[in-house]
């Protein structure tokens, strides 16, 4: 990327945000309170202190994920909106995984067995829509949507039916050596809050996706296939593969945020208990324009607004918190050509 | 008689960040002459034309228009004066009819109906004067690309133009066409209109410009009359060198057949036909040329040569020299000997957004792989060496793509499919949009292929490319190759009416 391109993806998500701080000044004044002081309260409430901190750390984990998975897709042209129903699948398989493991089974091995289930699970739920837009160029957007409705309802009679603890909505209990530590195990600093190791996988994955995208022979085609598939086609690379692999990888990616929910926090899988973190990949991946770094910085801002939500939720409603997410996004889409365009008037293009 | 100067540019620079695009233009255009600005690509004269237009502001200079000094200049103020751009690209709807088209964005009305009549009215009276030959209730969609274009001009006078800008109008056109079309600018001409041309063909250029206006990298070289010049003269002007505008072609030994295609038949839709029964042989050190009108099934015939259409193949097959490739992939016949210059370089040529290095791998990127991972440094040297030797400006392996002139695009095509291993190479439109420095320099490339005993077939729209170069033409009209003509044995008037089926083959 020259440095031209590089400000310009640096600017789009700055000036995004700032136009949601001023919308969102306005609707905290006009709830007669002082932006100022709500800020300071979040702040305070989020980053300024130990338990804020893990638990930022704790609500941005499955946000890299599913911010990654949908950065993924992006990169071979696919909009894949069916993170909330990957993710689902993949709790939902690592769960399983990590309960009915032998109890004796060794912690890594453990682990990394229900990871990688969570990982193949969401990988099947990605390969479909791939393969359906491969073969028959059904759109993904129509076929993740409607995926998630299937995914869902069928893993919901799964754990209804199957494996639900009676008289609950959760899984039985994950074996003790499938359990990921929490930080507060290592540092005392974390105390009481749910920030677990699972954070630091997340961003192991933003590495080796920044790796795969841009530095290996896959990557390299996944790239072509997105910008220019006539080209990538004409080079005698096989789109078709690519468009599968792409979505299935994406959704194995969104099927890694069972890690930090079941084998970081709860230890089961609970019915309903993603509530909307695939969705908020897009907003992930958008503000982050689509690199596994602004992933990473993009699901962190999106770690505090949320814990954040809470913590001001004394003197606003919480809703302020969700407007202003929703605000941020339609402003990354909207100063994409609106930050090109200033740059343009002041002649630095 | 000297008449008054209708558009005056001194001195206009342009920067867009660090690249100048117009160093120092000076220009004066006299009313009611036909007015050439020729240059190679990237040497600024869309630049320049979009200044012109109101498009873009100049950094320093002046324009004067009609007398009138402009401070700030845009398309609205163009309009007022008179000014009317017909662009390369039609920005034509083809669903509807001609005047719907023109009237669009400032459509008559009557009450709260739009009078169509009164419009139509007019274009009939704009076609009958300037001898367009419009029907102003065709579908555009049903019109000719030569049509089309008369239509664009319809538009331009429509809304009062009196000052033309023509963007490469002829780059399209068929040769009955172009002597269409240059009767009809002699006409507006003589009606007291200021054509402006823009265009790189110099013998179009010395048969119908008054004057000429020369720019090399940003910069007016001269404006000289044609009567004063010739075509070596404006070549040497522009490109800053003595410039071969015919390309010198000895006799070389044909060998053995090297792609060998038999009864091939290709669906367009379920039922029609895009191709039918198409035979051709091209053998070691030939090149076979292919002539026709866009859309007559060359697009559908580069498609199944790179099997880039394998589920509308109906039937045939296509040999390399004794393998059969008609059910092979893409990627394997590049790699069994196939070289190809797509026809469209943005659409199947190019990554846009792809650095310079990373288009000059593409389709040879498996080669630059250790295991899995890219292996920066060997490309990083094999892009370095390739602009060199094929020097692509500027000379930056991390630029992307996007921002090269279309001649430097065309350059990173063809250092790519040039370097490949192959024994056949289908070169479409390989100098379409190129400048002739550029044009000089692919066509030397593809006659030293021929020379080195690769079969070569030529797919192009300029039929003195397709003479020029290949030692066999064959004419391809509605699907079929109706004829196949000794290149030294035709002419572009035989092509063109075999082209557009005025004679059967």
């Amino acid at each position: 990327m020259n440095k031209k391109n590089l400000i310009i993806e640096i600017l789009i998500p700055i000036f995004a945000v700032l136009l949601s701080l001023i919308i969102s000044d306005i609707l905290i004044i006009i709830y007669k309170q002082s932006p100022l002081k709500v800020y300071k309260i979040l702040i305070e409430g989020t980053i300024l202190n130990p338990y804020g901190i893990g638990q930022v750390l704790f609500k941005t984990t499955p946000l890299i994920f599913t911010g990654l998975a949908v950065a993924f897709a992006f990169h071979a042209g696919l909009f894949n909106i069916g993170c909330e129903g990957q993710l689902y699948v993949g709790a939902f398989t690592t769960a399983i995984v990590a309960a009915y493991l032998p109890q004796f089974t060794p912690p890594l091995i453990a682990i990394l067995l229900a990871i990688i289930a969570g990982f193949i699970a969401g990988f099947i739920a990605g390969f479909i829509p791939g393969y359906l837009k491969a073969k028959t160029g059904a759109h993904e957007v129509i076929n993740t949507i409607m995926l998630n409705f299937i995914i869902m309802a069928i893993v919901n009679y799964l754990v209804i039916r199957f494996f639900k603890v009676p008289e609950t909505i959760h899984t039985y209990p994950i074996i003790n050596n499938a359990k990921i530590p929490r930080l507060f195990e290592y540092t005392s600093f974390f105390k009481g809050s749910a920030a677990n190791l699972s954070f630091f996988i997340a961003l192991l994955a933003c590495f080796i996706i920044y790796i795969i995208l841009w530095k290996t022979k896959f990557g390299y085609e996944v790239r072509a296939t997105g910008y220019n598939p006539k080209a990538a086609e004409t080079a005698g690379i096989n789109i078709k593969k690519i468009v599968i692999l792409a979505m299935s990888i994406s959704g194995g990616l969104a099927g890694l945020v069972g890690i930090n929910f079941v084998l970081g926090y709860k230890y089961y899988f609970e019915e309903g208990f993603s509530s909307g973190i695939g969705f908020m990949g897009i907003a992930v991946a958008l503000l982050g324009r689509n690199h596994p770094l602004g992933v990473f910085i993009a699901a962190l801002f999106f770690g505090i607004l949320s814990q954040g939500g809470l913590v001001i939720n004394a003197i606003v409603p919480k809703e302020l918190v969700d407007i202003l997410q929703a605000v941020v996004i339609i402003s990354v889409v909207a100063s994409s050509s609106e930050v090109r365009r200033l740059l343009f008037k002041l002649g630095r293009l | 008689m000297e008449r008054k100067n209708v558009i005056e540019l001194k001195n206009i620079v342009k920067r867009f960040g660090k690249v100048v695009a117009n160093k120092n233009i000076n220009l004066s255009v006299r009313e009611g002459e036909i007015h050439a600005i020729v240059g190679e690509n990237g040497a600024g004269k869309s630049t320049l034309m979009n200044i012109l237009f109101g498009l873009y502001q100049p950094d320093e200079g002046e324009i004067i228009i009609n007398g009138e000094r402009l401070t700030r200049h845009n398309p609205k103020n163009s309009i007022r004066l008179g000014i009317g751009m017909v662009h390369q690209h039609f920005m034509l709807i083809p669903t509807l009819t001609v005047a719907e088209n023109v009237i669009l964005g400032q459509e008559p009305t009557k009450g709260i109906v739009i009078d169509l009549k009164t419009a139509e009215e007019k274009i009939q009276k704009l076609s009958d004067e300037y001898n367009l030959k419009i029907n102003p209730k065709a579908k555009v969609a049903d019109l000719s690309v030569g049509e089309n274009q008369r239509v664009e001009i319809i538009k331009v006078l429509y809304r009062g133009a009196n000052i033309l800008i023509l963007d490469e109008p002829t780059a399209i056109l068929t040769p009955s066409e172009v002597r269409e079309f240059f009767k009809i600018i002699k006409a507006l001409a003589a009606q007291n209109k200021t054509i402006i041309i823009i265009t790189h063909k110099l013998d179009e250029v010395m048969e119908i410009a008054d004057r000429i206006t020369v720019i090399k990298q940003g910069e007016t070289i001269a404006t000289v009359n044609k009567k004063e010049t010739n075509p070596q003269l404006l070549a040497r002007m522009m490109v800053g060198r003595d410039v071969l505008l015919r390309v010198e072609k000895e006799k070389t030994e044909i060998g053995e057949p090297i792609i060998t295609i038999t009864n091939l038949s290709v669906l367009k839709t379920n039922e029609i036909f895009a191709l039918q029964d198409i035979n051709i042989t091209i053998h070691s050190g030939e090149i076979f040329g292919i002539a026709g009108v866009e859309g007559n099934g060359q697009t559908e015939l580069i498609e199944a040569i790179m099997g880039l259409n394998l589920d509308k193949i109906k039937s045939g097959t296509i040999k390399l020299e004794n393998v059969e490739i008609t059910n092979l992939n893409t990627r394997k016949r590049l790699i069994s000997g196939c070289s190809h210059i797509p026809e469209d370089r943005h659409l199947r040529g190019l990554v846009l957004d792809y650095k310079v290095k990373e288009n000059i791998i593409l389709g040879q990127h498996y080669f630059f792989c250790k295991y899995c991972f890219l292996n920066d440094k060997e490309i990083n040297n094999h892009s370095e060496k390739l602009i060199e030797i094929y020097d692509i400006r500027p000379n930056d392996k991390e630029v992307i793509v996007k921002g090269l002139s279309g001649g430097n695009q065309q350059k990173v095509i063809v250092a790519r499919e040039f370097t490949r291993d192959f024994k056949f190479l289908l070169a479409a439109q390989p100098t379409r949009g190129v400048d002739i420095g550029a044009i000089e320099f692919i066509h030397k490339k593809i006659l030293e292929a021929r020379d080195d005993q690769k079969a070569i077939l030529l797919i192009s729209a300029d039929l003195n490319e397709l003479l020029s170069l290949s030692d066999k033409i064959g004419v391809l009209y509605k699907g079929r190759i109706v004829k196949v003509l000794d290149a030294d044995k035709t002419n572009p008037d035989e092509l063109g009416m075999l082209m557009t089926g005025a004679i059967g083959g």
